[in-house]
């Protein structure tokens, strides 16, 4: 098979992966107003507290993958989207800082600063990977060396808002029902549970706004669709899937509804990469113009060095991370706060300690 | 308004400078960590377990700084070097991608199971994580030495034009554009700095673990609190910083003679040596570039020619053999060089003292050496910064280093005029590699985030260590292990118990 094919069907893997793992930790970011006082933030916080960092190293690999691989995209897109990059990195440090800090001090201002900082935070990075994807939709200007020639103020359109809005209601709906799944609290869970309907309905509306606007505004997205019928399968698994979170959270069974939400991230980051093929950058002044995954590519044998290198990597990551997982796979209850994001209680058995 | 090419070297120097901050201090503790729960596992002294759960606490807290700073990094050689992107991609992207894939998801998985896992595994696959925390973080240290040391000492690699549907792709000049790519991959791991490097950057880092811990220590002792576990972390500490500080003053003269054998123009400026002649040693000094001099020199004549090739005759490139326009700045390589020799030396006379001390069985009695060692551990981060900052600016004006050759006696090569013949057309200047689309002003903004994020972090940690530090290893959360089934898990794991039960239930 072509190197060029695989990188990319890697580079779309490891977006995936990120989207539909750390989209649920921004999603309960973004929902962290719905917990109404220290205990239930915490719990929260404690939910993803093992493994947010893991779910953020997604990104960072895909970041190293996609320099490896293609080079010329990684100086393209990120000098192109530079203020948007940055403003990105900001919250996502800033919610980095958030999680691992709120609960050092026992201070209702400290606290209370962290957790609008936080839910902020996730909701803004998760509003401009959103902008991000829609401008790479639409593409940018680009001149003959593969720079942009385009502004700052292009990349903040409707269509891309658009696309923000619908990420931060997708991860929300994700992140709502990852908490069904860790939260012990049955009064709580319940109330996430009515916030994740409230998401989904907010998440269908922005969905069909944004097929309308895409059939209609970006054609380019729909021609591949007619060379691939196969990828038409594609359309008809993301609806489906969507379809799956109402059915599974009505009948209350929430790791089916936390699969089906997994799965509509997954597909459509694949209608993604299927409505960007062959293209990583496209030009919106001129197919030409546009870096292919055969113009932005490292040579062959690096390609097939690095091709190496996953081969003996990712296995072993994927073991760390399901290793992780199964360790924090029970439910969040009240002992789990004794020592982690929150003011320890001297209780009975730490007397017994010190007695000894 | 400064260029955009100034500003992005800024906020370079700036997110990495904030950024190196935080990895050595985790690379350093995360060996303390190993040893006290090794300690633990071998002797089931709890004492060693609080103590490993106290510097957990100011290791996450760490971590997570350098996590957050770290992912900048990823990016930045995207949105603000792009051309220096485009240049080294198929060499130096390698190297990064490697760095994801072995190094952070080893440390991120395995870092949750050390922070969040006292009572949810058994304190052998404690152990194993903490283990392998400390090894992710190392690998992480070996592949970005590495990908930086491609840089200094390009090896394994070769420049070809780019290709676009197979015909060369040319410039706006009209110059085909060309980039660096890897020819044999183990030359370029092991292009001739890295191994150097690399050894330096890691002692660097456990002295500044080690020195974090005295530090703490040296506190408690000076306000009489933990006693007991304050004299135990400072002797382990102690320790190791004697041993790697020795090493590391071995590992700075086999740096220096490396790059004295690579980056002449590097050394010259390093040392402030303006004429090729036997050169003398500068203790301390003041270079001059427009006069050629070194003010307020105290030197030791001939040392340099003997460090460098065993010699005090022999004659050393000085910066007259590189032509002007490649001339790194001399007075901050000179400086910056000589402070980081100057704290080094420093360092190890404090730890040969300390350590003298304690073998007499007096040091923990001499309170102005512990008042010392509480602010010592500035140093040696200062010491660690100072390093890289020689090391990046003595490179310039060149982002990627191009290579000097050698004639067949081992000597540099000159060309006609008596100057280094650089392969030129290999190198890349730092002026060239920026961004062509980025322009002054979204720099300055960008500068303006960073700036005001970073001052909130680092007041943010500072703030939470020092209440960890005030809370101490006998805070309340860190006695939480010792409830009854995490007893009953130790005690099962011992032998006389689990005989005593055998001989019950038999």
């Amino acid at each position: 098979m072509d190197l060029h094919f695989i990188w990319f069907v890697l580079l779309g893997v490891l977006l995936t992966g990120y989207a539909t793992l750390d989209g649920f930790d921004l999603g309960v970011g973004i929902l962290h107003f719905v917990a109404r006082d220290d205990r239930e933030r915490r719990i929260f916080l404690r939910a993803i507290g093992p493994i947010w960092d893991g779910n953020e190293v997604w990104l960072v690999t895909f970041g190293g993958a996609l320099f490896a691989a293609f080079p010329e995209a990684y100086a393209t897109i990120f000098s192109a989207y530079y203020l948007l990059v940055m403003c990105l990195l900001g919250a996502l440090i800033f919610r980095a800082a958030a999680i691992e800090f709120r609960g050092t001090l026992d201070s209702p201002i400290w606290r209370r600063g962290w957790d609008i900082g936080f839910s902020a935070a996730s909701a803004l990075a998760s509003f401009l990977f959103g902008v991000s994807v829609g401008n790479a939709m639409l593409g940018i200007p680009l001149d003959a060396q593969g720079n942009s020639v385009g502004s700052t103020a292009d990349l903040f359109g409707v269509y891309p808002a658009l696309i923000g809005a619908l990420t931060v209601a997708m991860f929300a709906v994700h992140g709502a029902l990852y908490l069904q799944l860790k939260i012990a609290d049955a009064a709580l869970r319940a109330r996430v549970a009515t916030t994740a309907w409230r998401c989904w309905g907010m998440f269908l509306v922005l969905y069909q706004l944004a097929t309308l606007y895409t059939l209609v505004t970006v054609p380019h997205a729909v021609p591949d669709f007619q060379r691939w019928p196969a990828a038409a399968a594609l359309v008809v698994l993301n609806v489906l899937a969507i379809a799956a979170v109402p059915r599974a959270l009505y009948l209350d069974r929430p790791v089916q509804a936390f699969v089906a939400s997994g799965a509509v991230i997954a597909t459509l980051v694949a209608l993604f990469g299927a409505a960007l093929w062959p293209n990583l950058v496209r030009a919106a002044n001129g197919a030409q113009l546009s870096l292919t995954v055969h113009s932005a590519a490292s040579t062959p044998p690096t390609l097939h060095r690095m091709l190496i290198i996953a081969a003996i990597g990712v296995p072993l990551f994927l073991t760390y991370s399901a290793m992780v997982y199964w360790v924090f796979r029970r439910r969040v209850g009240d002992a789990d706060l004794q020592y982690a994001f929150g003011t320890p209680r001297a209780s009975a058995t730490s007397e017994l300690a010190q007695s000894r | 308004m400064l260029d955009a090419v100034t500003l992005s070297r800024m906020q370079f120097a700036g997110t990495i400078m904030f950024h190196y901050l935080f990895p050595p201090l985790t690379i350093g503790m995360g060996v303390v960590l190993v040893y006290l729960e090794a300690r633990f596992l071998w002797t089931h002294d709890f004492v060693y377990e609080r103590a490993a759960r106290f510097w957990t606490e100011l290791f996450a807290a760490t971590f997570a700084m350098g996590v957050a700073t770290g992912l900048v990094m990823e990016f930045q050689f995207g949105t603000n070097w792009a051309a220096y992107s485009r240049f080294v991609g198929d060499v130096f992207g390698s190297a990064l991608a490697a760095e994801g894939i072995f190094a952070f998801f080893l440390e991120s998985g395995f870092l949750a199971v050390l922070v969040f896992g006292w009572d949810r595994v058994s304190p052998r696959f404690h152990f194993f994580a903490t283990l392998m925390v400390a090894l992710g973080s190392m690998f992480s240290a070996v592949w970005i030495v590495v990908a930086n040391s491609w840089q200094q000492t390009p090896a394994g690699h070769e420049i070809v034009p780019v290709l676009r549907d197979g015909r060369p792709w040319i410039d706006a000049a009209g110059h085909p554009i060309m980039r660096a790519v890897v020819a044999d991959f183990w030359g370029v791991v092991f292009s001739p700095s890295s191994v150097n490097r690399l050894a330096h950057t890691l002692i660097g880092a456990v002295i500044v673990g080690t020195f974090f811990v005295m530090s703490v220590s040296a506190w408690y002792l000076l306000r009489g609190r933990h006693l007991d576990f304050a004299r135990r972390s400072f002797a382990g500490a102690l320790f190791l910083a004697l041993v790697f500080s020795l090493a590391q003053l071995v590992s700075g003269d086999s740096n220096a003679r490396m790059v004295a054998n690579n980056q002449p123009a590097k050394l010259a400026a390093f040392e402030g040596h303006f004429k090729t002649a036997p050169a003398s040693l500068s203790l301390i000094g003041w270079p001059d570039a427009a006069t050629e001099t070194v003010r307020f020199d105290v030197a030791i004549p001939g040392l340099l020619s003997l460090l460098v090739s065993g010699d005090p005759e022999q004659p050393v490139t000085g910066l007259d053999r590189v032509p002007r326009a490649y001339w790194p700045p001399v007075a901050i390589s000179f400086l910056t060089y000589h402070a980081m020799v100057g704290i080094g030396t420093l360092l190890i006379g404090l730890t040969l003292l300390a350590a003298l001390l304690y073998w007499r069985g007096a040091l923990f009695t001499q309170r102005w050496l512990l008042w010392i060692f509480v602010f010592a551990v500035l140093l040696a981060v200062a010491a660690n910064e100072l390093g890289w900052v020689c090391a990046e600016v003595g490179r310039q004006p060149w982002v990627v280093y191009p290579g000097v050759d050698h004639d067949a006696a081992g000597d540099f090569a000159l060309d006609q005029k008596g100057m280094l013949a650089y392969r030129l057309s290999e190198g890349l200047l730092t002026r060239d590699a920026v961004s062509p689309s980025v322009d002054a002003a979204q720099v300055a903004a960008s500068i303006a985030i960073f700036g005001c994020i970073y001052v909130l972090l680092f007041a943010i940690w500072i703030t939470v260590l020092w209440r960890k530090i005030q809370v101490g290893p006998a805070g309340p959360q860190l006695r939480a292990r010792t409830d009854a089934t995490a007893l009953a898990d130790v005690a099962s794991s011992r032998i006389d118990h689990r005989a005593s039960l055998n001989a019950r239930a038999g």
